[in-house]
């Protein structure tokens, strides 16, 4: 059977080219691999190589020729059984049979979607917080039992949840999260990593791809930097790009943001960095309850989570509720303190900053409404929104750099979303945009404060 | 042997009492004693046929990418198929796993998996095996334990660390099968894992995959230590240096490399030397070598000529291999059209699979 050699595409862009060269004449004899033709594309001059054997019939394009379309048959290559002087050029305007353009079975370079076909799935109303029940008794615990108790909690109902990190076994956990959990389930089960992040964070992906429910601790997360590659492209991606095939349930938790004193490398908050990323859950609690209720619910997800957690916080104790499986829901704000007269919308630790702001502004006679988002991916907007429909007026605290932050997200939420609900321009309250510095009274000026968001909320609601 | 001139050394093997000498060896003493599988006439037939429709499929794909059918990067296998076939025919598919980088068709191909469903996959359309989303480089078949398909030069090896992670945590028996190429054995992320794998007794096996060139850049050029079997030898890890291009060699060291693993003696490294014929993608011109050495590849050391000679030294006739050459084509052929004629994914495909659970 004749074999129609046709223009290559040879680059991704490639549209058409010029043959510049044939190496071959009618009647040789090729086989695979043998070079046909030099062809220049717009980046290079390629070579043509035929992947079939056979006698070069006939060549329909001459060498020289410009503008030769992705398609178009440039010579007939004779099969074993025939004779390649009998091969007939086909006629001229099935020459550039090029591949058509047609949406559903064509080529796909290029081709422009039609946005009126997309059917963009509807947000759904959140779950709320489950009820406590009357008269369950609440403790006291601080931030980082909560956290250990979450994940004992965990270990203890699924036998593939396990955890790994740097020091979280023999030494009980740089900050002491992981205390008493190697007592408890053995080696195995808590692993001591060496210091070596981008590997074990690839390790504890394949693991979850594998089938279990790695809870990896980054010391920090300014280590994480050196990992980021694992939870972005390796379990962030995986779902989508395997239509739906492959699972990769990883917790990747730790303190994030700034500490206390360790200057600017070790002071940073990746919250907004991982929140730009379609395929991960990111949650940043508060406090206690927030932290065990969502860390449980964290593992449990069947979706790759980064879990950010602070570590000035750690030793602040809240109340949580006694309960035997107290599980929040992912993707939930929380309003801490109901007010009428100004939204402040916080996470993480700053949500601590902002319910002092708000005692203080309720001594001035402006009543805030304090929302700890605990959830920056997917973002509560609808409780934001109620919120400013109620107050008409926004402030953002935030413990982060204020350029493409969570602050900015929420301004642009409010704009697009709220915009007929403003009485003010929503404002952000930041860290300064300068690497952290070491000295005190430096560290302190670059830092988010109460007084700072004080003075906004004054200013959206036209006291200053 | 596919160690070319141009690549990391021509000298003649040394012998082992030398300075210098590797002394992980035992795994390769081993496969020096007997150093091809011994398969069944059968065994050696159906190696042939899988190599076959590999080298026929990504004939195929690269004339499909030549029409515009087959978009972005298209790294093709032809060359190497001997590696894929020798290691995973020698798998145990119900309890293994295997992880690659983006060259990874041949891959799935080894399992059997239907060609029209990674030839779809590579047009872009909804009955590919990643419906479509994924393309050439991101492919996965959890069905058969195969993970991918990795776009990340290197990460496919760390991911495979935790495959083996898995199996040991599991007690399930399995091996994980981590293929790199010789590019990207200088990522630090690969010693990082090795250090982790020897240090937990990991059961997996890491094979580098050295086609001689790290995209245009030849093995000698990149990297300090050529011989890439020896380099696990900073985490004790035994190494094997293997004829790529002969599928009953690679047969025979997959056979030697997992008993090793599966009796919990933790990993080993695998380096087989094998050769691309075409470029690192389509888009690449290959100035980077010679017609004469590819040539010179194709002529002496074609793994599937190979299996030929030895398929004719059973007793094979000609006319037989030239049946089944032909219902390759067809079938391949049958698969490329499906790839064409198949719808493209509904466009409400573009928010499904973004995240599993509903928040």
């Amino acid at each position: 059977m004749a074999i129609e050699l046709k223009m290559p595409a040879l680059s991704p862009t490639m549209e058409e080219g010029t043959l510049a060269k044939w190496l071959v004449k009618e009647g040789d004899t090729v086989s695979a691999g043998d070079v046909l033709a030099e062809i220049e594309t717009d980046k290079a001059t390629m070579e043509f190589e035929s992947i079939d054997e056979g006698t070069v019939g006939k060549i329909v394009i001459a060498e020289g020729t410009e503008g030769v379309k992705v398609g178009t048959v440039i010579a007939i290559l004779a099969g074993e059984d025939e004779n390649a002087s009998d091969i007939e050029a086909p006629a001229a305007e099935e020459a550039s049979d090029e591949v058509k353009d047609v949406p559903g079975e064509g080529k796909d370079v290029g081709r422009e979607g039609n946005p009126l076909d997309v059917d963009k799935p509807a947000s759904k109303p959140r779950a709320s917080d489950p009820e406590v029940p009357e008269g369950t008794n609440m403790v006291k615990l601080t931030v980082r039992e909560a956290l250990r108790d979450a994940m004992a909690e965990e270990m203890r109902l699924d036998d593939r949840v396990f955890v790994m990190g740097e020091e979280v076994a023999e030494y009980q956990g740089a900050y002491k999260v992981t205390q008493g959990l190697l007592d408890e389930f053995g080696p195995k089960r808590v692993i001591d990593t060496p210091i070596t992040e981008y590997g074990f964070a690839g390790i504890g992906t394949g693991a979850a791809m594998g089938g279990l429910r790695p809870v990896v601790e980054f010391m920090t997360f300014n280590f994480a930097m050196q990992a980021i590659d694992h939870i972005i492209n390796s379990a962030a991606k995986t779902n989508y790009m395997s239509g739906g095939q492959m699972r990769c349930p990883v917790v990747f938790r730790g303190p994030n943001g700034t500490a206390s004193r360790v200057g600017a490398q070790h002071s940073q908050n990746y919250g907004p960095w991982y929140a730009s990323v379609p395929g991960l859950i990111v949650i940043a609690p508060y406090d206690a309850s927030d932290a065990k209720g969502l860390l449980k619910a964290a593992i449990r997800s069947d979706d790759p989570v980064v879990f950010l957690e602070n570590e000035l916080v750690y030793g602040q104790s809240f109340e949580v509720a006694q309960l035997d499986d107290h599980v929040l829901p992912i993707g939930k704000a929380r309003i801490m303190r109901e007010g009428s007269d100004v939204t402040i919308v916080s996470y993480s630790i700053a949500v601590g900053v902002a319910l002092e702001a708000a005692a203080e502004l309720a001594e001035q006679g402006i009543e805030a409404e304090v929302i700890d988002l605990r959830t920056l991916r997917p973002l509560d907007t609808d409780t934001i929104l109620e919120s400013l429909a109620k107050t008409n007026r926004l402030v953002i605290a935030e413990e982060g750099w204020p350029t493409c932050s969570i602050a900015s997200e929420v301004v642009a939420v409010c704009m697009e979303q709220g915009f007929d609900h403003l009485d003010a321009p929503v404002l952000r309250v930041c860290n300064e945009d300068v690497p952290l510095p070491y000295a005190a009274n430096l560290e302190k000026l670059a830092l988010i404060d109460k007084d700072r968001v004080v003075a906004a909320c004054r200013k959206v609601t036209y006291k200053d | 042997m596919a160690k070319t001139s141009t690549s990391k050394s021509s000298e003649s093997p040394q012998p082992a009492t030398e300075e210098g000498a590797f002394p992980l060896h035992s795994l390769q003493d081993a496969l020096e004693k007997e150093k091809r599988f011994k398969p069944s006439d059968e065994q050696l037939m159906h190696f042939y046929e899988q190599m076959l429709l590999i080298r026929r499929f990504e004939e195929k794909a690269g004339q499909l990418y030549g029409l515009g059918l087959i978009g972005g990067f298209c790294h093709l296998y032809i060359g190497q198929e001997a590696v894929a076939i020798g290691l995973q025919s020698a798998l145990d598919n119900d309890r293994d796993s295997v992880i690659t980088g983006y060259r990874d068709h041949g891959h799935m191909l080894a399992y059997g998996i239907d060609p029209k469903v990674i030839m779809a996959e590579l047009t872009g359309r909804a009955a590919g095996i990643s419906k479509g989303k994924g393309g050439s480089m991101h492919m996965f078949s959890t069905e058969h334990k195969f993970y991918g398909g990795h776009g990340i030069v290197g990460a496919q090896v760390s991911l495979g660390g935790g495959l083996a992670f898995a199996h040991k945590y599991n007690e399930d028996g399995g091996l994980c099968l981590a293929y790199f190429g010789d590019g990207a054995a200088n990522q630090g992320q690969v010693y990082e894992t090795m250090n982790m794998a020897a240090l937990w007794n990991l059961p997996i096996v890491f094979v580098v995959e050295n086609n001689q060139y790290a995209m245009g850049t030849a093995v000698r050029r990149s990297s300090a230590e050529t011989e890439f079997y020896r380099r696990g030898t900073a985490f004790r890890i035994p190494g094997m240096d293997v004829n790529g291009m002969d599928v009953l060699e690679v047969r025979q060291a997959a056979e030697i490399a997992f008993k090793h693993v599966r009796e919990g003696n933790g990993p080993v490294l695998m380096e087989c030397n094998t050769y691309r014929y075409r470029g690192h993608s389509m888009s690449d011109p290959a100035k980077y070598r010679t017609r004469e050495e590819v040539q010179e590849q194709r002529e002496h050391h074609d793994p599937i000529e190979r299996v030929k000679k030895d398929l004719a030294a059973a007793g094979v006739e000609e006319d037989k291999l030239k049946e089944i050459d032909k219902g390759i084509r067809a079938t391949v052929g049958e698969a490329a059209d499906f790839a064409e004629k198949s719808p493209e994914p509904e466009a409400n495909e573009l928010y499904t699979d973004v995240l599993v659970g509903e928040y």
